[in-house]
């Protein structure tokens, strides 16, 4: 909380005891990673090394300091990964002392579990549900903390902050538990268990403004910097070992910055000379393009992409 | 420092709802060019021949094929003053538990209703059900000024009937404004067609509208949510219980007491991530240490030692009934108050709310979205206090223990506004 007050007055005016919306919002995302630390066996949280997933490390930090954070993270790894991203995660799993299990997609491919997409325009991002998955399953998790927000996409909307999923890890967007004042229900059989979205009710810009304000480090490719590019799909790829440039395809050298980070082979980069966190906030404040849009090839499949992709269980 | 307001919004159909989220997201830039292209693109698909704001509403498939809202959905906006979350309410399909849920939690409900039509047995129900969940400022937003040729007399003549009907409702905030979703009259900007008007904009009365106040700071209630023991060097005989702040001021130095034990001793810091503070209002996460070595675990309660809460392993609430299969005499659930859980059993189904009229009238069984007053039997004692008082001490959620769903929400205490029908009439079978 950074609304630290003047001296205790007594009888404290309603007004002083006011907060602004990002200590709303960190408060509401602490009680719900406390209520499911207290309710469930084995939690784990999602890590990947993007803002969400870092906003939300804070958040577990804050909650449960001094002590450790009471559970394990576990990052998909597409194996098509930003450099400097992975040097984070590994850092600030050692700073915290944290327990990081790596589901790696690339063994689910070597063990047959998936199958490779094949072209050019093949991407790892699907594959990831299964590799998810099994993770899960093979770490007997019961909740499940990922960094989704409502405002990232129509699906989203209306996901809940506990969401169940069956055995299957589906999502069935018609049947779900109604949610009221703060009240979670996380009640769930064994083999079952709930995705946790302890940052539902933020936006990216709120997501900006705390990592702002909490003065958190993160990842260089999120500031402007110069890169090898190519356009695809109106979207901005880098060239890497994972993408495949197409004839008539044009690398160019271009500055910019990554509003998402995922898998290398499909999170586009925006042309950008934002480098420092003033001038991002700035920046997406002023932005008329959602960062979904900007920056994902795999949600301009279809307008039920995400839909879909969550039924199945991904993020 | 930007403040949180909730919203929740209901209308009947065609009022104008969709067309009104969309000009407030898309006037205050929450809306992208790229959400913008996508439903013009299904829109046109649809042969819809304008863009049909609505689309950008209907989030998930089911809703799009079927051209209807099933679920509460949340949207996001945000001016220079406050950032809002507004739970978007369908009004029809499962209407009252979703206006249920998304009143839960809001500061302001709207309430829309077209001009030409006035209140309609919908908004009364609307504007009851947000009473109900105690959402202290209701806003009646007169739509489609622009049908009625922007007409004061017709916008007065609905604002002192919209008024008499929420004076019942014991609502303290009731402001009414006239606007065209469509053309924007009065939505964000005042409008020149209605120069009689001179209240706020709905955005501006937004922005303004004072709700720090209602938050009950007299009543110092904290749920020990977890227990924190980092059992570490640095932190070698640390104890904190951690939770968020119901109500009241917790302030350090402060004697409390622990609940269900009744345990006195004193508050000996407020800590956070960020240092010690002095203060905590609500709804503060924070982690308390207490001078004593009393016993104090998940689901216990440290309150103050003036007007403690209701401590019982009974309670009488008003319930809203979310299950297929009705609720009666001896159903037996799982009950989640605060941070705790316990097993319940029904003792008692007294009366049926009728949310249209409001009155009572004697009922053995709640159906799915009906709303009575029901009594409890609790395996353990809860400590509570009456909703109307506190929205966080006075609310519960009643779980299935085989399926897991939720499938009640109740507010302890009688809610009932007409507390009976003058001739209370006899129960004719349980509404569908
Ligand atoms: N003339 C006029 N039409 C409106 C206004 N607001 C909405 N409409 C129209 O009323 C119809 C229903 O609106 P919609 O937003 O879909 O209603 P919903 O069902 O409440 O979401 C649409 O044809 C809108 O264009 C208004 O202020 N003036």
């Amino acid at each position: 909380m950074t609304a630290l007050l003047d001296p205790s007055t007594p009888g404290t005016s309603a007004h002083a005891a006011s907060l602004s919306h990002l200590d709303v919002l960190e408060s509401e995302s602490i009680h719900v990673m406390r209520e499911v630390a207290a309710e469930f066996e084995n939690p784990v949280l999602l890590f990947s090394g993007g803002k969400d997933s870092i906003v939300m490390l804070r958040l577990a930090e804050k909650a449960f300091w001094p002590a450790k954070i009471p559970f394990a993270l576990m990052h998909v790894d597409t194996g098509h990964n930003f450099g400097e991203v992975i040097e984070y995660r590994d850092r600030r799993v050692a700073e915290l002392r944290a327990r990081l299990i790596v589901a790696s997609v690339q063994e689910s491919i070597d063990s047959g579990r998936v199958k490779e997409q094949t072209g050019p325009r093949a991407s790892r991002n699907q594959l990831q549900t299964v590799t998810l998955l099994d993770g899960i399953e093979a770490n007997r998790f019961d909740a499940v903390f990922g960094g989704g927000r409502r405002d990232e996409e129509k699906a989203r909307a209306k996901e809940r902050f506990f969401s169940f999923r069956d055995a299957f890890g589906q999502w069935d967007p018609k049947n779900q538990r109604p949610e009221l004042w703060n009240l979670y229900n996380g009640k769930h059989n064994r083999g079952e268990h709930i995705r946790v979205f302890p940052i539902s009710n933020w936006t990216e810009l709120d997501v900006w403004q705390y990592i702002a304000q909490e003065n958190i480090e993160i990842p260089s490719i999120y500031y402007a910097h110069e890169r090898e590019v190519f356009e695809r799909d109106g979207m901005l790829l880098a060239v890497s070992p994972y993408v495949t440039v197409l004839p008539g395809e044009q690398p160019y050298t271009e500055t910019v910055r990554y509003r998402t980070v995922g898998d290398a082979s499909c999170t586009g980069a925006v042309k950008s000379t934002a480098a420092t966190i003033e001038e991002v906030i700035a920046e997406v404040a002023a932005s008329r393009i959602t960062e979904r849009g900007a920056t994902r090839a795999d949600d301009k499949v279809s307008e039920a992409a995400m839909e879909d992709r969550k039924r199945e269980g991904y993020f | 420092m930007s403040e949180l307001l909730r919203i929740a919004t209901a209308g009947s159909v065609d009022d104008g709802k969709s067309t009104l989220i969309g000009r407030l997201l898309w006037d205050a830039k929450s809306i992208f060019e790229d959400q913008w292209e996508a439903i013009e693109r299904s829109s046109a698909l649809r042969g819809d021949d304008y863009t049909n704001l609505a689309l950008l509403t209907d989030g998930l498939r089911a809703e799009r094929e079927q051209g209807i809202t099933i679920d509460v959905a949340y949207r996001y906006f945000a001016t220079p003053r406050r950032k809002f979350i507004l739970a978007d309410t369908p009004g029809h399909v499962q209407y009252t538990r979703n206006m249920v849920t998304g009143a839960s939690t809001a500061d302001v409900a709207i309430v829309l209703v077209d001009a030409r039509n006035g209140l309609v047995e919908q908004s009364r129900r609307h504007a009851f059900l947000a009473s109900l969940l105690r959402v202290q400022h209701i806003v009646l937003a007169v739509n489609k000024m622009d049908l009625v040729d922007y007409s004061e007399a017709r916008f007065r003549e609905l604002e002192v009937e919209f008024g008499e009907f929420a004076r019942e409702l014991s609502v303290d905030d009731v402001t009414s404004i006239p606007i065209s979703a469509l053309r924007g009259d009065n939505v964000v900007t005042p409008s020149e067609n209605m120069p009689w008007y001179d209240g706020l904009a709905l955005l501006e009365h937004l922005e303004t509208v004072d709700v720090v106040r209602d938050r009950n700071l007299d009543d110092v209630r904290f749920p020990v949510q977890y227990v924190i023991r980092p059992m570490s060097e640095s932190f070698h005989d640390y104890r904190g219980y951690a939770g968020q702040l119901s109500s009241g001021v917790l302030r350090k130095g402060d004697e409390v007491q622990v609940l269900p034990s009744g345990r006195r001793t004193t508050i000996a810091t407020i800590d956070t991530f960020d240092g010690e503070v002095d203060e905590a209002y609500p709804p503060m996460s924070v982690t308390v240490r207490l001078a004593d070595n009393v016993d104090v675990s998940r689901g216990d309660m440290i309150v103050g030692i003036e007007r403690p809460p209701t401590l019982s392993q009974e309670v009488v609430a008003t319930v809203c009934w979310m299950a297929e299969q009705p609720l009666h005499h001896g159903t037996r659930l799982l009950l989640k108050h605060t941070t705790r859980t316990t097993k319940a059993v029904v003792t008692d189904i007294s009366d049926l709310l009728d949310i249209s009229n409001l009155y009572l009238s004697p009922t053995t069984e709640l159906h799915l979205n009906e709303i009575g007053q029901i009594t409890l039997r609790l395996a353990q004692p809860l400590m509570y206090d009456d909703y109307r008082r506190n929205r966080s001490t006075g609310s519960f959620i009643l779980i299935d223990e085989t399926t897991g769903a939720t499938v009640g929400a109740g507010m302890v205490g009688a809610s009932a506004v007409r507390p009976m029908a003058p001739t209370h009439p006899t129960h004719v079978g349980a509404a569908l």
